[in-house]
Parts: structure tokens; sequence; C-alpha cells
């Protein structure tokens, strides 16, 4: 079955319980066709195993690594993908949308 | 986010009740706004706005600047009823995003063998949907044929404003329940929300083609009816 949203939330809380370093990404705004909702949510940890998703695929591996970062520094941070970007070959949506994540940590 | 303000947020969930997560983008202040605590908020009517789309969105302006994440209950599906087409329609009702619970006091039907891994209530509906909670995030089908399951289940769907309610019988079994339930008492307004014939008019014969037919008038229900606040929407005939 894929990960509901309220999976994803309840993994987040679990996860940082059991003691693991935890990141919680949403995506806050979408432009064009993006494949993931405003609001979806990816969890990680700070091994990088993840739930969810924010893009369907495409950005996630961006994603889980700033989301290393995040949970070493405690300081939240926007990201954004989308063809535009110098890197859209590697991290960009293929669709041709752009869209906005908030990568926190729980602390 | 605060692991406190992250439990509060799944407890809310879990109980099913409607809220907000506010985090303003700025400072990253976060606090989580329940649904009667709404008015008294400093962004109220951006939230209430929020709460009636079902959306997460951004909201404000400046230093006020905030994400919303909205947070409303999880869709269920309870389907009265081991037949068949319940056969087809719970994993396909699973796949379209739905919690899909089972009841049929018929322990021979309602089995695990015939429904794994769907959760199953094998009581009579009076025993035990005060406990299960229909709720308006509930799409109902009554699928036995046997009034003395489907009846009742069906006045309890209605009286918690389930957001489909749809019951399996031709027209004129459905005109029969109809008389049933109006001289049981249920007001004809009520009464009108029933989908019955149950389903799409899309030809369906088998029962996984009967089952696509009324998860697809669920879905209907969903997108047109309640939650965009538009009327009742009729079967596409």
């Amino acid at each position: 079955m894929l990960a509901t949203e309220a999976d994803v939330l309840e993994a987040a809380e679990r996860w940082r319980r059991e003691g693991r370093g935890v990141a919680l990404a949403t995506v806050l705004e979408t432009w064009g066709s993006a494949p993931r909702p405003v609001g979806s949510h990816l969890v990680v940890d700070a091994e990088g195993n993840f739930l969810g998703s924010v893009s369907g695929g495409c950005v996630e591996g961006a994603v889980v690594s700033e989301a290393a970062e995040v949970i070493a520094s405690g300081a939240p941070r926007t990201l954004e993908f989308g063809v535009a970007d110098e890197t859209a070959w590697r991290v960009g949506l293929s669709c041709g949308g752009r869209i906005r994540v908030y990568v926190e940590a729980v602390e | 986010m605060r692991l406190e303000l992250l439990a509060a947020l799944n407890a809310e969930r879990v109980a099913r009740r409607a809220c907000i997560l506010v985090t303003e983008m700025e400072s990253g202040a976060q606090r989580l706004v329940r649904a009667a605590e709404i008015a008294a908020d400093p962004l109220g009517p951006a939230l209430a706005a929020a709460l009636q789309s079902r959306k997460s969105a951004m909201a404000g302006e400046g230093a006020a600047r905030a994400f919303l994440t909205v947070e409303v209950p999880d869709l269920r599906m309870l389907i009265v009823g081991a037949v068949h087409i319940s056969q087809a329609l719970a994993p396909m009702a699973r796949l379209a995003g739905y919690d899909v619970t089972i009841l049929d006091p018929r322990t021979a039907f309602a089995t695990p063998e015939r429904f794994p891994g769907v959760p199953l209530l094998t009581d009579w509906p009076d025993e035990v949907l005060p406990a299960f909670g229909l709720d308006p995030y509930t799409a109902f089908v009554a699928l036995t044929h046997d009034p003395k399951i489907d009846d009742p289940a069906i006045q309890a769907a209605l009286a918690a404003d389930c957001f489909y309610v749809g019951a399996l019988g031709s027209g004129r079994t459905h005109d029969k329940r109809l008389a049933r339930l109006a001289a049981a008492g249920i007001g004809q307004d009520r009464l009108a929300r029933i989908h019955g014939p149950i389903g799409l008019d899309i030809g369906a014969a088998s029962p996984p083609e009967i089952a696509v037919a009324i998860l697809a008038e669920v879905i209907a229900a969903r997108h047109h009816s309640v939650f965009a606040g538009a009327g009742q929407t009729e079967a596409a005939q």
C-alpha cells in the first residue's frame, strides 16, 4: 500500500520517540503540473530512511540529503525545485512544474 | 517542529477531529489551532477558509505569512454486507484512499478468508455502529438485500450525515425500502440522500463492475457535493 499522510506523520512521531534524528518535509507551494499536492509530507531520519513523497520521486533524493543537514543543525530551510534550476537534469521535475518544500527537524 | 506539537496533531487525527498547524515562515514559530479555536486566532478567516477547502495553503502577508497544514479526518467506507460485491469493492476503495470496514452479522459471510486484511464487524448494526462512530467523513454502502440488516444501518448513516449513503437493490426494491424508512419516521429530505439503485449507470453487471460503479459514485459525492458545498450529485444516468 502507498503511505498515507497519516502514516507519514505517525512515523515522524514514532521515529523521534525511538531516539532517531527526524526531519519533516512539506510541500509549501506548487506551480504548473507538480505531481504532489501542497501539504504533502515526506519524513526522513538521520540514516536517510524515508516515508512519503513530495514529488512522486523526482526530487526526493535531494530532499533527503538536505534533511540530513537540517537534522544536524536544527534550522529549518525552504528548498525550491523546478525545470529552471541549473540542476534540472539531476533533480528537476520532468513534468515541467516547480515546487517549494519546507524541511524542518522534529525536536 | 516540537515533538509535543506533532503528537498533539496526531492525537487530533486519531480522534477524527479537524485542526490546522500554522507555521510562520519568517520566525518558524508554530501553533496548532483546533476547529473550535479558529475564530479567536489572528489568522481566523484564512483558517476557516482553509478548513472549508480541506487544502493546505499559504496565508497572510509579511511577517504573518504562514503555511497552513490542514488536517481533516481520513475518509472511511463502511460496507454493510460481506457479499461478492464487497469482495471487489473493499480492495478498490482501499486503493482509492478509504479506510474500509465491513459489517455483517452473518459470520458465514464475514470471514477473514474472504476479506483478507479488512476489519470485520460481526454484530448487528444497532450494537456495533455507536462505537464505530459514523460521521460526515464516512461513505456508507448497504449491500445485504436484507432489511433487518440494511435498514437500521441506513438510518444510522443518515442520522450521522455520512457524505455518501447508498443501498443496493432494484428500483422496485428501493421504493419498498423508502416506504419502510418513511414509515419508521425518516423525513423525505433525508430519504432523498440515499443513492438507490446504487452506483453510477455504467451498465455494470458483474460484482466487480458494480463495485466500480459504486466507488465512482462515492468519489463523485466526495468531490461534487458535501465537501465542495454544492448540492447532492445525482447519479449520471
